[in-house]
């Protein structure tokens, strides 16, 4: 017969069911407390960018005006810092994707043992700074190399590594890779169409969110575009800055909506093919 | 839709027309090495066209890793694998052709009931109409053809495996591979699919081989059984074969349930609670040294005697039948009675063993643990 144990009642973990109600002041303390949190939180993240926003729309006499923003199409190098940022941003995404994707699955399926060196390995660019890594790559680099921009997105997969792994190793974890692997290939499939049609598409957050966070980081990168010499969107602001405050934090505030926009999409995309998938499956 | 019933008729009545589209499929020697294990220790075993044969054997005696060998996805470390004469030592798994089932559920998530049946005809260049047409007419084979746009996660296990055996059957394999495929499924499910996967094999006449560790499985599928120890063979048998006629002390006590007794050799013969009993195989057949025999339930017969030597400690319920665990000299041996009389043997009852088998495998003994 199972017969009840106060103590473990009162000190475990008490179902729902005979869990006392806290009493009404008590609720509403927790709810102030949570509020109050919530709001130090909001004005924490908040502040800077309403002060930021504020300083954009003004003009040099200090009235609210749209000015700044209305001057931007038309500063010099702009829009080809931009242009730049995208295409490492492009680059960058691609060839640590092409790079980690494979070697990553490669790993997990046939030396899952190494997981623990790969992991100490990936963390090592979040302990070495930007500045050593890139002082460390220009001298070494060819000159045919040093002189195209795309030094900087080879660099930058190194950069985004950490992320990368850990955002695929999390997606590969939560599918029976083996299995499908082996599945894939027992109907015929080469390495190249299992890992295209049967592991990617299983592996679509991963990719997601280490395409996110390669974009964000590579977007926002400043230290070593600067000292390789090339004006990246970053580069620019802290370079314009110097003539034009305002205008600068104008630039920022729109980097910043653009990053979110691009963002928003990527995840969104994500969210459309799941809705797809659900419609069909209702259908 | 058809119950699987209905579905075993009429594949039963197609088996008789069925052409062997099977492959025969040698392992000799096979040898691979894990570490300083030996998964696999120069194991040998011919399969003939369109035969079912079971792989049965208990947690890392080596059934699975020899299948993985026959599907490409180990290496050996010596012997070789012949399907239809050609080997495969070079041959990637992708290209050898052979239909997969695998324990765990295998399907992709990403891609419907019917493009799961449908990729290995794609991966074949097979036109779209054809993949719809082949992977309806599957799905239809395994009762699932009302499930061809659900997504995996839709599905129960049994279906799933359904599926994943329509998937396997799609490119026409002439060599099917059952890893556990009903490990993970309830008792219910696991007996219908079953008698499908073997209805099905019996009809397609595909070569076939099924890993399992659960004995009923392999007794009630298989045309052959090979027992497996330590990445060897054991005994490759018929299932009434190797129930009746095991070859060695393992496969006796591993197949069905077995009672070792401690026994006497008597010239050439043992005896065994006071009588004399034949070996099997002659008195060639008996170890020298202390000996034990293996008796099956069905081998002892029990009477109910208040001077008898046995006492019955322990009853279990199994339907028809009632076992009883009977101790004497010092040995407990498990007998089997019909239920119908089995009221009479309470626990504490004295009882007479008497052994009615034509002979007994006999086996040097174990020690004393």
């Amino acid at each position: 017969m199972v017969t009840l144990n106060p103590e473990v009642m009162i000190l475990g973990e008490a179902p729902e069911a005979f869990a006392p109600a806290p009493p009404r002041g008590l609720r509403h303390r927790i709810h102030v407390g949570r509020f109050v949190i919530l709001l130090i939180a909001g004005v924490y993240f908040l502040f800077p960018l309403y002060a930021a926003l504020h300083f954009a729309l003004e003009n040099d006499q200090g009235h609210f005006s749209f000015s700044p923003l209305r001057s931007i199409p038309g500063q010099p190098g702009l829009g080809s810092a931009f242009w730049l940022s995208m295409r490492l941003a492009g680059v960058t995404v691609v060839i640590a994707m092409g790079l980690m994707v494979p070697t990553v699955v490669y790993m997990f399926l046939k030396a899952p043992k190494l997981k623990p060196i790969f992991e100490t390995i990936t963390f090592l660019p979040i302990v070495i700074p930007p500045i050593v890594l890139i002082l460390g790559v220009l001298p070494s680099s060819p000159v045919w190399l040093k002189s195209s921009p795309y030094l900087l997105a080879l660099v930058y997969v190194i950069l985004v590594m950490p992320f990368v792994y850990r955002s695929l190793a999390s997606g590969l974890g939560a599918i029976d890779l083996k299995t499908l692997v082996e599945a894939s290939r027992s109907l015929g499939a080469s390495w190249f169409r299992t890992l295209w049609s049967v592991v990617m598409p299983n592996l679509r957050s991963g990719l997601l969110s280490a395409t996110v966070l390669t974009l964000a980081l590579v977007l926002g990168e400043y230290t070593m575009a600067s000292l390789d010499g090339w004006q990246t969107i970053p580069v620019w602001i802290v370079a314009f800055a110097q003539s034009d405050g305002h205008v600068t934090v104008a630039v920022s505030m729109l980097s910043l909506v653009a990053t979110w926009v691009l963002l928003t999409l990527i995840v969104s995309l994500d969210r459309s093919q799941s809705r797809r998938n659900l419609r069909k499956k209702q259908s | 839709m058809m119950s699987v019933a209905t579905q075993r008729a009429d594949f039963t009545t197609a088996v008789a027309d069925s052409p062997s589209t099977g492959a025969p499929v040698v392992l000799d020697n096979l040898v691979r090495q894990f570490g300083a294990t030996r998964a696999l220790d120069g194991f040998s075993l011919s399969i003939d066209p369109g035969e079912f044969v079971a792989l049965l054997g208990p947690s890392g005696c080596g059934k699975t890793t020899a299948l993985r060998v026959l599907a490409g996805f180990e290496l050996l470390d010596s012997g070789r694998v012949l399907v239809d004469g050609k080997d495969l030592a070079d041959t990637p798994a992708q290209k050898r052709d052979m239909g997969m089932v695998f324990q765990s559920y295998s399907l992709f998530p990403n891609m419907t009931v019917r493009d799961n049946v449908a990729f290995g005809l794609r991966l074949r260049g097979h036109r779209s109409s054809q993949r719809r047409e082949r992977a309806t007419e599957l799905l239809d084979l395994v009762g699932l053809s009302g499930h061809v746009s659900k997504f995996p996660h839709q599905l129960s296990g049994g279906q799933q495996q359904r599926v994943a055996l329509a998937r396997a059957l799609a490119i026409e394999p002439r060599v099917l591979l059952l890893d556990e495929p009903l490990s993970a499924l309830d008792a219910k499910v696991r007996a219908e699919l079953r008698d499908q996967i073997r209805a099905l094999q019996q009809r397609l006449a595909i070569t076939t081989v099924f890993v399992t560790h659960d004995q009923e499985e392999a007794l009630s599928m298989a045309d052959r059984v090979c027992v497996m120890s330590n990445g060897r063979v054991e005994q490759v048998a018929s299932p009434s074969v190797l129930y009746q006629r095991p070859a060695t002390a393992f496969v006796a006590e591993f197949v069905g349930t077995s009672s070792r007794v401690n026994v006497d050799n008597a010239d050439g013969k043992v005896r065994l609670f006071s009588q004399v009993v034949e070996v099997r195989g002659g008195a060639a057949a008996i170890p020298s040294g202390p000996l034990d025999a293996l008796l099956r339930p069905e081998d002892l017969e029990v009477r109910e005697s208040p001077d008898g030597l046995g006492i019955v400690t322990h009853r279990f319920f199994f339907g028809a039948t009632t076992r009883l665990q009977v101790g004497i000299g010092g040995v407990t041996v498990k007998i089997d009675v019909r239920s119908s009389a089995a009221a009479s043997f309470e626990i504490g009852t004295r009882v007479d063993v008497l052994v009615h088998a034509r002979d007994v495998l006999v086996t040097e003994r174990r020690p004393a643990r």
